[in-house]
């Protein structure tokens, strides 16, 4: 194979697997959208919310895997306060009025995340590098990060395990029923409460998990908001209720940043990569209004 | 929310004359402290100016817009060269052209507005965010080719005289916010206005009544670039007295719309209680960490502690109020006036 | 009113021809092959049972909905790119089954956006308060004006509609569509949800305007006894299909119509 296109597939498998890191704080956002027909605008705040609280009860002292418990334990309580103090009492109300709502959440828990923790860039150490692994460039020539590599896995992981708990067992089939009509739902006797406390769980240890990748990669720090918001283009691209969209649209948004930033950047001076994401979801919307895999709705009046 | 019909009562008139007397005269002549120009009046004018782009679009038209900031830089952007590359453009008129600028480019980004709405518009007006100061920011020509990244923002002149004193400035911008947000009130209580809320309330029925959604809503787009575009330039010329593409960011754009939501969606009083609000009140944290605390509390965790009451404040409204702080002061107002009567 | 003879606008020639249309939703038929005329200057009423497709005819006619079949004609022309927008500048106004106020705008507000049409003015006259646009609102005021107190409701012309009761909102949607001043008035189910009083106001708004102004009227209704009070001719629909059409006495008696939607729906 050329060098050149070796390195483009360099490229293009490095971007896929960043990719995968979108795709998971995407994930969260389509749980909470599947549940509570809301688009949580604060799940990039909750990934930072959970991973600054992550670092800050290993810094007290707690050893990794109790601090990861205490973390989503946490996060469960978050998730439910938001749906019990924002959500319900919005339960009518437009989309537009319950976006608005969670970009307040959303400030609200970064400035809770950071008045707690404080503000300094903390270094989080998975144990995991993130560097080329050596055997992978010997053997076909093409860098691969360990760390883009777990985030790959552990995405695929988190996916299907999701996947199978909303399509093959029966809560998935009561979470279904709930997004739809909540009222109705809770009337054929399905637990509205365990379902919710279901979801917020799964939520907030896809938060966590997304927040750990990024945190380990870029530093745990404010920036990470701004990384989440890249899940938006992800979403519009995937369809909002869709965790196979999620993960397809994170797996474009991801190869096509970066192989636009490595072969077209450089004429403009580079940092593409802030603006192509949004730019190629206009154009997806303007073809695909629904996304790949979000059901077309049918307005009527 | 009153019958909006652009004629104009006596209270109306008093309003604007008590207001017009507190501003040019008193505000001028009792305030002495440099600090309350610099660092409250002029930002406060300068913002209300951008959050009435960001009502016209948002809270008139419905149009789910996140990306003042964005515009804000263009108009920056093109006064600082306008200034530097036409000669005798007095500056009044590079402020318009600027305006105009950004109006452009908001129509351009307001096409997708025709196919789509909600969160999904918000996406498409982020790329606009990120796009703009993108370029800008990689573009030498627009700042000049100067390496620093900062650059500073010529002196206003007009008819040869410099304005260049904070109750200068504060007096240029005081009649530029004066004359646009006169001129924002009879379009928002005119037909103009009328459109943009049918357009608003209820799209499909504003079609049937021959409101055309395209001419509406790229009208809109363009209005509020335009009010946007002028508040950047103002921004830059007078409160940061510098140009630097990272100064509207998108966290001056979450501002803006947190100044529009509270303030109160659709008014125009609105923008600028909202404004005075999110710009006083870190000032008020300010002072109660230093006075009352004695700074026993971390600057960075009275910055959190804003963030945090913004965030309940805006969940707040919109459970309780979603028309924001100018309807509080309106029902305020009409107790008041009820006992009164009585 | 089906005797005619006294009317100041004498029943006339057809102004909406609905040719052979047909309409589907991912393959389910809403219309089937349905052809109708409205005569100038009549009241013509659609009636049928729940989902025989009368709203979704009224939106092919208005443009909402495209039908994959059929053409459309109003005064003689085929209406070939309909959008709701064209159609209201063709003299086509309309109500909603569901009431599609401005919820936020006060009921005067909401009329006048009714005179869009009427309005030249720019977003610059409006903006600078430029003669054209103090004139024309003036105007336009007036006309709103005369609405409202035609149809009773000065007392809550300055209230948002949203806060109006369910029969005040309806004659506010009414008086929007009149302020258009439109010669074909689409009025879908007008007297939905009201009291007999109500619907009684309601009918006498409807025929006064029809009286007055010769405005043709399409209207939806649910009522027997109101259809056949005030309408000159009468479309019966099912499942899409024209199963009736002709002037209320003969619509009454048709043995079609009377299994399908009288003797069903309505034991009496």
């Amino acid at each position: 194979m050329g060098s050149e296109i070796l390195f483009f597939f360099e490229v293009l498998v490095g971007g896929l697997l960043a990719g995968t890191m979108y795709s998971l704080v995407a994930l969260g956002f389509v749980l909470i959208y599947k549940a509570s027909a809301t688009f949580n605008f604060a799940q990039g705040a909750m990934v930072f919310f959970a991973v600054l609280s992550f670092v800050g009860f290993m810094e007290l002292g707690l050893p990794f895997f109790l601090a990861f418990l205490v973390t989503i334990g946490l996060m469960v309580v978050v998730g439910l306060s938001t749906e019990r103090l924002v959500l319900r009492p919005l339960m009518n109300q437009s989309e537009d009025t319950l976006l608005m709502a969670t970009i307040g959440l959303g400030y609200v828990l970064e400035g809770l995340a950071q008045a707690a923790w404080g503000v300094e860039v903390r270094r989080l150490d998975l144990g995991i590098p993130d560097f080329p692994i050596m055997f992978i460039a010997d053997s076909i020539g093409i860098f691969i990060s360990a760390l883009d590599l777990t985030a790959g896995a552990v995405a695929a992981f988190m996916v299907i395990s999701l996947a199978v708990l909303f399509t093959q067992t029966k809560i998935g089939l009561g979470l279904r029923a709930v997004a739809d009509d909540p009222g109705a739902a809770s009337s054929i006797g399905i637990p509205l409460k365990h379902i919710m406390l279901l979801v917020w769980s799964a939520a907030g240890v896809v938060a966590l998990v997304a927040g750990c990748l990024w945190g380990a990669r870029a530093g745990v720090q404010f920036a990470l908001v701004d990384l989440a918001l890249k899940a938006l283009p992800v979403l519009i691209i995937g369809g909002f209720s869709s965790i196979p969209g999620a993960i397809v649209g994170g797996l474009i948004i991801g190869s096509t940043e970066k192989v636009l930033e490595v072969y077209i950047g450089p004429f403009f001076g580079g940092a593409i990569e802030g603006w192509a994401p949004y730019v190629l979801a206009v154009f997806f919307l303007l073809k695909r209004p629904e996304g790949l895999f979000g059901e077309k709705i049918i307005r009527r009046v | 929310m009153a019958t909006t019909i652009s004629t104009y009562s006596r209270n109306d008139y008093i309003n604007f004359s008590v207001l017009m007397v507190l501003g040019f005269l008193i505000i001028p002549m009792t305030v002495n402290s440099d600090y309350w120009f610099t660092s409250i009046l002029i930002p406060w004018l300068c913002l209300a100016l951008a959050t009435i782009g960001q009502q016209v679009i948002m809270g008139y038209t419905g149009q789910l817009a996140l990306g003042a900031a964005g515009f804000m830089a263009a108009g920056a952007f093109a006064c600082f060269n306008l200034i530097l590359r036409v000669d005798g453009l007095p500056f009044f008129g590079a402020l318009i052209i600027s305006g105009l600028i950004a109006a452009a480019i908001g129509i351009v980004f307001g096409l997708p507005s025709l196919r789509i709405r909600g969160i999904y518009l918000m996406v498409a007006t982020l790329a606009s965010q990120f796009f703009i100061i993108w370029v800008i920011d990689k573009f030498g020509w627009f700042k000049n080719y100067d390496s620093s990244g900062i650059i500073t923002a010529q002196d206003i002149v007009i008819f040869g005289r410099p304005y260049t004193s904070p109750v200068d400035m504060y007096l240029v911008i005081l009649v530029v916010v004066t004359v646009m947000t006169i001129l924002a009130i009879n379009m928002a209580r005119g037909s103009t206005g009328r459109n943009w809320m049918a357009v608003r309330d209820m799209d499909v029925a504003a079609e049937s009544m021959g409101v055309s959604l395209l001419k509406t809503k790229i009208q809109a787009f363009a209005i509020s670039s335009f009010f946007c575009g002028v508040a950047g330039a103002l921004f830059a010329f007078t409160y940061l007295k510098s140009l630097e593409p990272v100064a509207f960011d998108i966290k001056l754009s979450f501002k803006i719309l947190f100044m529009c939501i509270l303030g109160g969606l659709g008014t125009i009083n609105g923008a600028f209680i909202g404004a005075g609000f999110i710009l006083l009140f870190p000032v008020l944290l300010n002072y109660l960490g230093n006075n009352v605390f004695h700074g026993a509390i971390d600057a960075t965790i009275i910055s959190a502690l804003e963030q945090v009451v913004f965030g309940v404040l805006m969940i707040v409204f919109m459970i309780y109020e979603p028309l924001g702080m100018a309807r509080l002061w309106e029902n305020l107002k009409q107790r008041f006036f009820k006992k009164k009567n009585k | 009113m089906s005797d005619s003879q006294d009317r100041n606008f004498k029943i006339g020639n057809p102004i909406l021809e609905v040719n052979n249309i047909s309409l589907s939703f991912g393959g389910v038929n809403a219309i089937t092959d349905t052809s109708f005329n409205v005569l100038e200057h009549e009241v013509r009423a659609i009636i049928g049972p729940n989902g025989a497709g009368k709203s979704s005819m009224l939106n092919c006619i208005n443009g909402i909905y495209k039908p994959q079949q059929g053409s459309i004609a109003f005064k003689g022309n085929k209406l070939s790119k309909i959008t709701p927008n064209l159609i209201a500048q063709m003299g086509i106004s309309r109500t909603f089954q569901n009431l599609a106020l401005f919820k936020r705008m006060s009921a005067i507000d909401n009329i006048l956006v009714g005179r869009k049409l009427h309005s030249k003015a720019s977003f610059f006259d409006v903006a600078f308060q430029l003669p054209k646009a103090r004139r024309e609102e003036k105007v336009n005021l007036k006309k709103c004006e005369e609405i409202v107190e035609f149809l009773e409701i000065e007392k809550i012309k300055d209230t948002p509609v949203g806060k109006l009761p369910y029969g005040l909102q309806k004659r506010v949607e009414l008086g929007r569509a009149l302020a258009t001043e439109a010669s074909l008035l689409l009025l879908d189910e007008p007297m939905a949800g009201m009291n007999v009083e109500e619907k009684r106001e309601m009918c006498r708004f409807i025929l006064e305007v029809n009286e007055e102004y010769g405005t043709t009227m399409v209207l939806i209704e649910h009522d027997m006894g109101v259809v056949m009070d005030i309408s000159d001719r009468v479309v019966v629909l099912d499942y899409g299909k024209i199963i009736g059409d002709g002037p209320p006495d003969e619509v009454r008696t048709n043995q079609k119509v009377i299994d399908a939607y009288l003797g069903v729906s309505h034991g009496e």
